[in-house]
């Protein structure tokens, strides 16, 4: 059983088809990008599997079971996380309470237990804070914690939505475009960690980047949509030399 | 906020000692204190829907009317059930303020929904529209006194059980939005989308904010019924819901104490108005104007909006933003 | 069925104002997304401008009430409001365009609460008699029609439908042909790319608050030929109305607008005629309601998916 299965899916809006019969796997503890000019569905196909849409052929299975018409939330709780292409963070509140957020699908008690206050309250956020915290610090944002999200500046905005994400204590996590509107230096930062996240935490990673060097360098395998359709998929090496690929980025003449 | 629950029953025990010494005030000001105790429920209980969870609405004035007939209707019919002496007709009292809570609630329940399919102004009209139509049963409902209003309540409302009321409604909706369960409702307002990614039932809550809001906007109105003893359908109309909005919005949106602050303010603002057009020293002009307060209050409204648009306390947000 | 036609010849006449007042809402929320909750008020205005101007007016043309001298008296009128309504875009509404809308919709709230306590203090509060500017009485229908003679036509009612017509086409030319209204489309589209492509924002922002105030004036006019007693709280009611029309038929939307005021004022007429009028505004909101619970964004809106 792979961890992700999407299987024939298709998206159509009105005429267009954004995804047209893709199919792909992935299996647990792996790096995976999905690339392709702008345009060809890869943040649609993020909106697929975490649910936001919901696709017009097709199934998608994770860990087993369809996710299709179930909630995002739903979908969440069963171990998909994602950032956002446009940074989606929760611009009024701090550092801390967007990463506490996250938490508040793992809590064992109900809104009674946070007008009370009794003893297990009280255990129970503490814990939380301790978690959200060492997730701060190994991002190292914690020096940050009460300065709220949108003051941030793009680069920890984008490291704090990974955060945010990985609070939600997901299998697979999506990433989509972490590495735009960064400078190389930071680009190579990124990369270190996104493999140490995947190490750490050991999940699976669902990467959509722009950056070929970012992809390249630390995908494992990589698949190429061209219009909503699957045109390649294999290791990076592969995909350098693949003609189609490079005739879907620089155009037939060029391939 | 440390120990939030020794604060509380600190707060209920000081209006316990206030209430001993309110019995002199002059009715006037007594009226004033007591209607400022109720906007302050207001308020606090719509910022919890605004301000917190971000769902516009024009119709709390229609959940406050939901708590006062309901509470005044349950206390008519069954007053002296328990006997005639006060513990009795005050127990009755309590367990009505607390039904008409609950009855608003259900109606909260009921407006909550549409506000999983509408947003923005779509919801706002579509909430002014509910108050509006619960005006309108009520204006046709006989029991209720229909067009004629509804009198002969008990005044079981007094100083101490309002502010009581008021410390339990900031209570609540303190620890409820600095607990990682309450987080929901701000991620909600913050952005719908991320709070769904990140596992949150973005329904639960903006239902449960209604749902919530509506009970204390109920209970307000259970008290303003038992304090005023005759509620009238027009005195729950899109203008009252409007001065509700208000004062959310000059308290600076979410910060429960600037809310608090904009309630005082704001109740006894037009009556200080009220008392300009008693100086007879002023220009004959000047006292015409004050006369007709609201013109003053519209101007004032107007001009704070274009120079302080975050609200009059939008940067005091001192509760905010710190973990409880 | 004769006492149907009846209801809905009446719910036409009140509809068409509904629809004029309705197309300022959805016009300024087009290129503003922004409730314009003064524009009742500025119903109001039309009203008491025709009510100030018409005597001055009336002698210019003879005296007594006549076509000419209506005309008059719908012009200024529409003019004044167009003038108020540009006033307050540019002394209320423009200075907080960058704020959050629901700050400007509280101004918006003041401002509506000021020109109707304004209006009490400046015209009095109780109602007043609107002058007779056009000879009202109701139109003999020809006996050979049968049963259908017995039904009431006046021509205060024809007036008020065939001016809302002229309006609505007047208005379609303005939108559809007209370089401002090029513009103004062009700015409830993409507000950032169309000052881009060298649309003065300003100008069109000033231009749509001018028209719609300019046909909230003429509903004023027009209400007072049929119902000639006016006050300054009468554009509470009409304006709530006139919203839910808007909204009704997909708020942004024109056309959507004069449907939505037809809707709402035929509807109107039927809960009168044959229920209880106490529950026509009940039934009002609740048509409206189920409306947006299954199509969300009105009759005629097109429905906007977030980029997520």
């Amino acid at each position: 059983m792979s961890l992700l299965e999407v299987s024939n899916t298709t998206m159509q809006f009105g005429g267009l088809k954004c995804v047209n019969d893709l199919t792909f796997r992935m299996e647990e503890n792996e790096l995976v990008g999905l690339i392709g000019p702008n345009g060809a569905g890869k943040t649609t196909v993020f909106n697929l599997v975490t649910g936001v849409y919901r696709q017009t052929a097709g199934t998608i299975r994770f860990r087993g079971k369809s996710v299709t018409g179930h909630r995002p939330y739903k979908i969440t709780g069963r171990g998909i996380a994602r950032t956002f292409q446009n940074i989606r963070l929760f611009g009024s509140l701090s550092v801390f309470d967007n990463v506490r957020t996250a938490c508040n699908m793992h809590l064992r008690h109900g809104i009674s237990h946070a007008l009370f206050r009794g003893r297990g309250f009280h255990a129970e956020e503490q814990e939380i804070e301790n978690s959200v915290m060492e997730l701060l610090e190994i991002f190292g944002l914690s020096e940050l914690r009460d300065r709220p999200g949108n003051s941030l500046p793009y680069g920890d905005q984008r490291r704090l939505e990974i955060v945010r994400a990985l609070a939600t204590r997901p299998k697979l996590l999506l990433l989509d475009e972490p590495a735009a509107g960064m400078n190389s230096s930071e680009k190579a930062r990124l990369m270190q960690l996104i493999r140490f996240t995947k190490d750490k935490f050991r999940l699976s990673i669902l990467l959509v980047e722009h950056d070929m060097k970012v992809v390249m360098g630390i995908c494992e395998r990589i698949i190429v949509l061209d219009y909503g359709s699957k045109i390649a998929e294999g290791l990076p090496e592969e995909i350098r030399h693949n003609p189609q690929v490079i005739a879907a980025y620089l155009g037939k003449e060029a391939a | 906020m440390k120990k939030p629950k020794t604060l509380l029953l600190i707060a209920i025990a000081l209006c316990a000692a206030a209430s001993f010494f309110t019995g002199g005030i002059n009715p006037y000001y007594y009226d004033i204190l007591i209607t400022i105790g109720i906007n302050i429920i207001l308020a606090v209980s719509l910022n919890l829907v605004t301000g917190y969870t971000g769902q516009f609405s024009l119709g709390h004035a229609g959940f406050m009317a939901v708590g006062a007939y309901s509470s005044a209707w349950m206390t008519l019919t069954f007053g002296f059930v328990l006997g005639t002496s006060l513990p009795a007709t005050g127990g009755v009292y309590l367990i009505a303020l607390f039904g008409g809570g609950l009855a608003a609630a259900a109606a909260g329940l009921l407006v909550g929904v549409p506000s999983l399919r509408l947003r923005g102004d779509y919801l706002a009209i579509v909430t002014l529209g509910f108050s509006e139509i619960i005006k309108g049963v009520i204006q046709n409902a006989e029991p209720l006194g229909a067009q004629r209003g509804l009198g002969g309540m008990v005044q079981h409302t007094n100083f101490f059980w309002t502010y009581a009321v008021v410390a339990l409604a900031i209570y609540g909706i303190l620890t409820l939005v600095h607990s990682t369960y309450g987080s929901g409702f701000l991620a909600v307002r913050d952005d719908e989308i991320a709070a769904e990614a990140m596992g949150i039932n973005t329904t639960k809550y903006k239902v449960l904010a209604f749902v919530i809001g509506a009970f204390l906007a109920g209970v307000a109105g259970g008290l303003y019924a038992h304090f005023k003893q005759f509620i009238h359908p027009e005195g729950f109309n899109f203008l009252k819901s409007v001065d509700i909005v208000v004062m959310v919005i000059l308290g600076g949106m979410g910060s429960t104490a600037g809310v608090c602050l904009a309630a005082v303010i704001l109740t006894i603002l037009p009556e200080f108005l009220r008392t300009v057009s008693d100086y007879t020293w002023l220009p004959g002009p000047v006292r015409d104007l004050a006369e007709n307060r609201m013109i003053l209050y519209s101007l004032l409204l107007i001009i704070l909006m274009l120079t302080r648009p975050q609200g009059l306390f939008g940067k005091m947000a001192f509760i905010r933003g710190k973990k409880s | 069925m004769i006492e149907f036609l009846q209801q809905l010849i009446n719910g036409l006449s009140q509809g068409a104002i509904y629809a004029l007042i309705a197309l300022g809402y959805t016009m300024v929320f087009g290129v503003l997304r922004f409730i314009n909750f003064a524009h009742g008020d500025i119903y109001m205005l039309g009203a008491f401008a025709g009510f100030y101007t018409a005597p001055k007016l009336l002698s210019l043309t003879g005296g007594g009430p006549s076509y000419g001298g209506a005309a008059l008296v719908l012009v200024a009128a529409m003019a004044l409001c167009a003038a108020a309504g540009v006033i307050i875009e540019r002394l209320c509404y423009r200075p907080l365009r960058a704020q959050p809308r629901l700050t400007v919709l509280i101004a918006a709230i003041g401002v509506s609460l000021f020109l109707e306590n304004g209006g009490q203090f400046f015209f009095g509060a109780d109602p007043q008699a609107f002058p007779e500017i056009i000879a009202d009485s109701a139109i003999e229908l020809p006996a050979s029609w049968g049963e259908f003679a017995s039904l009431t036509l006046t021509i205060g009612q024809l007036i008020v439908i065939g001016s809302t017509i002229v309006l609505l086409a007047a208005l379609r030319t303005i939108v559809k042909y007209t370089r401002t209204g090029m513009a103004m489309r062009a700015l409830s589209l993409n507000p950032l790319a169309a000052s881009l492509m060298g649309v003065n924002t300003d100008a069109v922002i000033s231009f749509t608050f001018a028209i719609g105030s300019a046909l909230a004036g003429a509903a004023g006019i027009l209400t007072s030929i049929q119902q000639p007693s006016i006050d300054p709280l009468m554009g509470i009611n009409a304006g709530l109305k006139a919203f839910v029309a808007a909204v009704l038929g997909g708020i942004g939307n024109i056309p959507g607008a004069a449907l939505g005021g037809v809707i709402i004022g035929v509807l109107e007429a039927l809960v009168v005629g044959y229920i209880n009028p106490t529950y026509r505004d009940p039934l009002v909101f609740a048509v409206l309601i189920l409306v947006l619970l299954f199509k969300p964004s009105g009759l005629l809106g097109k429905a906007e998916r977030e980029k997520v």
